[in-house]
C-alpha cells in the first residue's frame, strides 16, 4: 500500500498523539486536582518515573499488567501523601518540596528499577480500533490503549464533580480562599493532603502507561520532563480537566512529530524535534502568562503563577 | 511576582539588621541567633542519614560499611580527597547558580542546562583557535564565552519571569532540557568529531589546551575560582547597593517597585550571574576534565547543586564546605557500587532523602527558645 509521505506522517502523528498524550493526560489531571486545592506539586515528574518502574516490576512479578497499573497508582499516592503532609507543616514551601520530591522519586525509581531493565513484563493490550481500515499504518495508529479512554472518563467525572458535588465545592473553596474554608470549618491541610494524594495516584497511573504501553519498557531515560510539562500544561488549560485533555492531545502531537518523521526516513534534526515539546511548553507559558495580572481562572491560593 | 514568602528563608544577617534587644554582648546574641541556621540543617542531615541507614538495613546492607566507603572513597586517602575536590568545583558553581537568584526571591533550577550549554559553547569556540592561538588567551576566551552563554540561558528565565510572569522554576528546568537537546543536536551532527567512532563529541582540545592543575596536586583550578566567586558574590550581595537592592526585591517585591528600584534589571542580572556561574562550571568540565563537549557534561551536577545551595541556606560562604561534602558523596559513588553491590542511584536516593528532610526542617525555625536572644526568651 503506497501512501503519500505527508499522509503517512499525519497518520503517524494521529497515532502518536493518542499514545504520547496519555501520560500527559493523567499527570495533568492529577496536578489539576492538586492545584484546584491551592497547592502545587512540582514533584510529579518523580511520581511519573516511579510509577513507571513500579508498574513494570509489579506486572513482571504478578503477570497481570493491570495489577501493575494499580501498584503504580499506590506508589504515586505514597509520594503524593508525602508531599501533602510535608507541605502541611508551617513555613514549608511547596515548590521547593516539589523539586526535592522530583529528585527523590527519580532516585528511588532508578535504585529499585535496575533489575527490571532487562526482563520482559506483560504489557497492557491495546484495543484495535482501526479494524475497519485496510491501511496498515492507520491500523497501527488506532491501536488505542484502554487507559486513554479511562483518562478521558476521569476528566469528565472530575469536571462534573468539581462543579456539582459537595466535595468539589470544598476543594474549590480551599483553593480559592483558605481563610474562607477555615471559617466554614474545613481542614485546609486535610483537603490538600487528599488532593495531592489522589493527584499522585493519577500521575503514577500515567507512569504505568509509559512502561506498560508506550514506549512499553522500563529504562532510566523513559521520562525526560513529561511530568514537568504536564504541570505547565495545567496553567495553559486554565485548571479545567476537559481542557487538560485537549492540551494533552496537542502536546502528544508535538511529541509525535520526531518519531513520525523518522518513520518516513527523515532523520535530520532528530534532536530538534525531540526538543519540540519543551519549546512548545515554553512558548505556551510565555503566551498565556502575564506580568500584570494572574492567570485567568487561577485558584486564588496558588503560588505558582502569581 | 510571587508575594508568597520564600520558605527557603534567607539568613537573618543577610536580610536585614538584626533586631536584638541589647541583652548580653551583641556578638553573643548574634552567635546565638545565627547558630540556628547551622544547627537545624545539620540536624536535618543527621536525620536523613539515619533514615537512609534504616533503609539500608531494610534491604540487608550495612550502614556502617556505607559510611566507611563514603569516607574511603571521598575523603580518606590523598587520591580520594583530590577526586572529591575535583567534583566539588562544579557543585560550588552550580550551587551559586541557585543561591544568587534565591536572594531575589526566585527558585531557579536551570544550572544543569547552563552548565551543558556553557561547556559546549566554550568547546566550540576553541575549535578554530587550536594550534593558531596560544593556550592562555584561548582558555580565557573559552571561559568568557561559557559564562556568557550560561548567563544568557538562565537570563532568559529571569527575563520571562519579569516581563511575562512565567514561573521561573518550570521555565528554567524546561530550558535545561532544551539546552541538552541543542548540544546533542550539534554534537551528533554538524560539530561531531568523525575521527572518534565511540562517543559523539566535539573535536578534542588536546593536552596543551587544557586547564592545568594546582601545583602539587591533581586538582584543577576550578575549585579555586569557585571559592573566590563565593567570596566575591557574598560581598556583592551583602555589601553593595546592587546586593541590597536585590535583597529588598526578594524580601518585598512591591516595596521595591514603590521605591523605584529597577526590579526588572535586577532580576535579569541575578539570573544572568547565576547562569554565568553554571556556564563557568561547564567550561571547567570541558577544559579541565573531559577535554571535549559530549553528553557526559549532563552528569547531574546542576541538580546536586540545587541541594547544595538549599543546605547552605543560599549563603555563598557556606556553599564551599557543603559542596565538598557532596563532592565526596558523589566521588564515593563508584566505590559503593562496586564494593556493596548497590546500584549507582544509591547516591541519588540519599540526596533526595536529605533534600526532603531538609525542607521539612524549615518548619523548626523559631521553635527552639535556645536560639532566641535572652531578652526575647524572658518575654516568651
Amino acid at each position: 500500500m503506497n501512501e503519500p509521505a505527508i499522509l503517512t506522517v499525519l497518520i503517524a502523528m494521529l497515532g502518536g498523539a493518542i499514545r504520547v498524550s496519555t501520560p500527559f493526560m493523567f499527570v495533568s489531571l492529577g496536578e489539576c486536582l492538586t492545584e484546584k486545592s491551592g497547592r502545587v506539586n512540582l514533584g510529579l515528574e518523580g511520581t511519573l518515573v516511579l510509577g513507571a518502574m513500579v508498574a513494570y516490576a509489579a506486572s513482571y512479578h504478578t503477570g497481570n499488567p493491570w495489577l501493575g497499573v494499580l501498584a503504580a497508582g499506590i506508589a504515586g499516592s505514597a509520594l503524593g501523601a508525602m508531599h501533602g503532609s510535608i507541605c502541611g507543616l508551617p513555613r514549608v514551601n511547596d515548590v521547593a518540596v516539589g523539586i526535592a520530591m522530583m529528585l527523590f522519586g527519580v532516585g528511588v525509581a532508578f535504585f529499585f528499577g535496575k533489575p527490571y531493565i532487562q526482563p520482559e513484563a506483560p504489557r497492557l493490550a491495546s484495543i484495535p480500533l482501526g479494524f475497519w481500515s485496510g491501511s496498515a499504518s492507520l491500523k497501527s495508529a488506532l491501536q488505542v490503549n484502554p487507559l486513554f479512554f479511562i483518562g478521558i472518563a476521569l476528566a469528565i467525572v472530575m469536571a462534573w464533580a468539581l462543579r456539582n458535588t459537595r466535595s468539589g465545592l470544598v476543594v474549590r473553596t480551599v483553593g480559592d480562599s483558605a481563610a474562607a474554608a477555615r471559617a466554614m470549618g474545613i481542614s485546609v491541610n486535610l483537603v490538600r493532603l487528599m488532593t495531592t494524594t489522589v493527584g499522585g495516584f493519577a500521575a503514577g497511573v500515567g507512569g504505568a502507561f509509559l512502561s506498560l504501553s508506550y514506549p512499553g519498557s522500563w529504562n532510566q531515560g523513559l521520562s525526560s520532563g513529561q511530568g514537568l510539562m504536564a504541570v505547565a500544561l495545567v496553567i495553559f488549560a486554565r485548571w479545567d480537566p476537559l481542557r487538560c485533555i485537549a492540551a494533552a492531545l496537542l502536546f502528544g502531537a508535538a511529541g509525535a512529530i520526531g518519531p513520525s518523521l523518522q518513520a518516513i526516513g527523515v532523520t535530520q534534526g532528530y534532536y530538534f524535534f525531540n526538543a519540540a515539546p519543551y519549546i512548545l511548553t515554553l512558548g505556551i507559558m510565555i503566551a498565556t502568562s502575564s506580568a500584570k495580572h494572574s492567570a485567568r481562572d487561577m485558584p486564588g491560593e496558588l503560588s505558582i503563577a502569581k | 511576582m510571587s508575594n508568597a514568602p520564600l520558605a527557603t528563608g534567607a539568613p537573618r544577617e543577610l536580610v536585614g539588621p538584626l533586631a536584638t534587644p541589647a541583652a548580653g554582648s551583641d556578638f553573643a546574641a548574634r552567635l546565638r541567633a545565627n547558630s540556628e541556621y547551622v544547627v537545624i540543617p545539620l540536624l536535618a542531615l543527621l536525620i536523613a542519614t539515619a533514615l537512609f541507614g534504616i533503609f539500608l538495613l531494610a534491604i540487608g546492607k550495612s550502614p556502617v560499611d556505607f559510611i566507611a566507603y563514603v569516607w574511603r572513597g571521598g575523603f580518606g586517602t590523598a587520591f580520594s580527597l583530590q577526586n572529591t575536590l575535583q567534583r566539588s568545583a562544579p557543585l560550588i558553581l552550580t550551587a551559586l547558580a541557585v543561591a544568587i537568584p534565591a536572594r531575589i526571591g526566585l527558585i531557579m533550577i536551570g544550572g544543569e542546562g547552563a552548565l551543558v550549554l556553557g561547556g559546549f559553547a566554550s568547546a566550540v569556540v576553541a575549535i578554530p583557535m587550536l594550534g593558531h592561538v596560544p593556550p592562555m588567551p584561548t582558555l580565557i576566551l573559552m571561559a568568557i564565552v561559557g559564562m556568557l552563554v550560561g548567563g544568557f540561558w538562565v537570563g532568559i528565565a529571569g527575563f520571562l519571569r519579569y516581563a511575562r510572569g512565567v514561573n521561573e522554576t518550570i521555565s528554567s528546568l524546561l530550558l535545561t532540557y532544551i539546552g541538552i537537546a541543542i548540544m546533542n543536536f550539534f554534537v551528533e551532527g554538524a560539530l561531531r568529531d568523525l575521527s572518534d567512532p565511540n562517543k559523539p563529541s566535539t573535536k578534542p582540545l588536546g593536552k596543551a589546551y587544557m586547564v592545568g592543575t594546582i601545583p602539587g596536586t591533581e586538582v584543577h583550578w576550578g575549585i579555586v575560582f569557585g571559592a573566590a566567586l563565593c567570596v566575591g558574590l557574598y560581598i556583592l550581595m551583602t555589601r553593595t547597593t546592587f546586593g541590597f537592592a536585590a535583597r529588598v526585591t526578594g524580601g518585598n517585591f512591591r516595596a521595591a517597585l514603590a521605591q523605584g528600584l529597577p526590579v526588572g534589571r535586577l532580576i535579569v542580572a541575578c539570573s544572568a550571574i547565576a547562569g554565568a556561574c553554571a556556564g563557568l562550571a561547564g567550561f571547567f568540565e570541558v577544559a579541565a576534565i573531559q577535554g571535549r563537549a559530549n553528553a557526559s557534561l549532563a552528569a547531574g551536577y546542576g541538580f546536586t547543586g540545587i541541594l547544595v545551595s538549599f543546605l547552605a541556606r543560599h549563603n555563598p560562604l557556606a556553599i564551599p564546605p557543603v559542596a565538598i561534602l557532596f563532592g565526596g558523596l558523589v566521588a564515593s559513588g563508584g566505590l559503593i557500587q562496586r564494593r556493596m553491590g548497590l546500584p549507582d542511584a544509591t547516591v541519588l536516593v540519599l540526596q533526595g532523602l536529605i533534600f526532603v528532610v531538609l525542607l521539612t526542617s524549615e518548619t523548626l525555625y523559631g521553635r527552639f527558645s535556645i536560639f532566641k536572644p535572652s531578652g526575647e526568651r524572658d518575654r516568651a
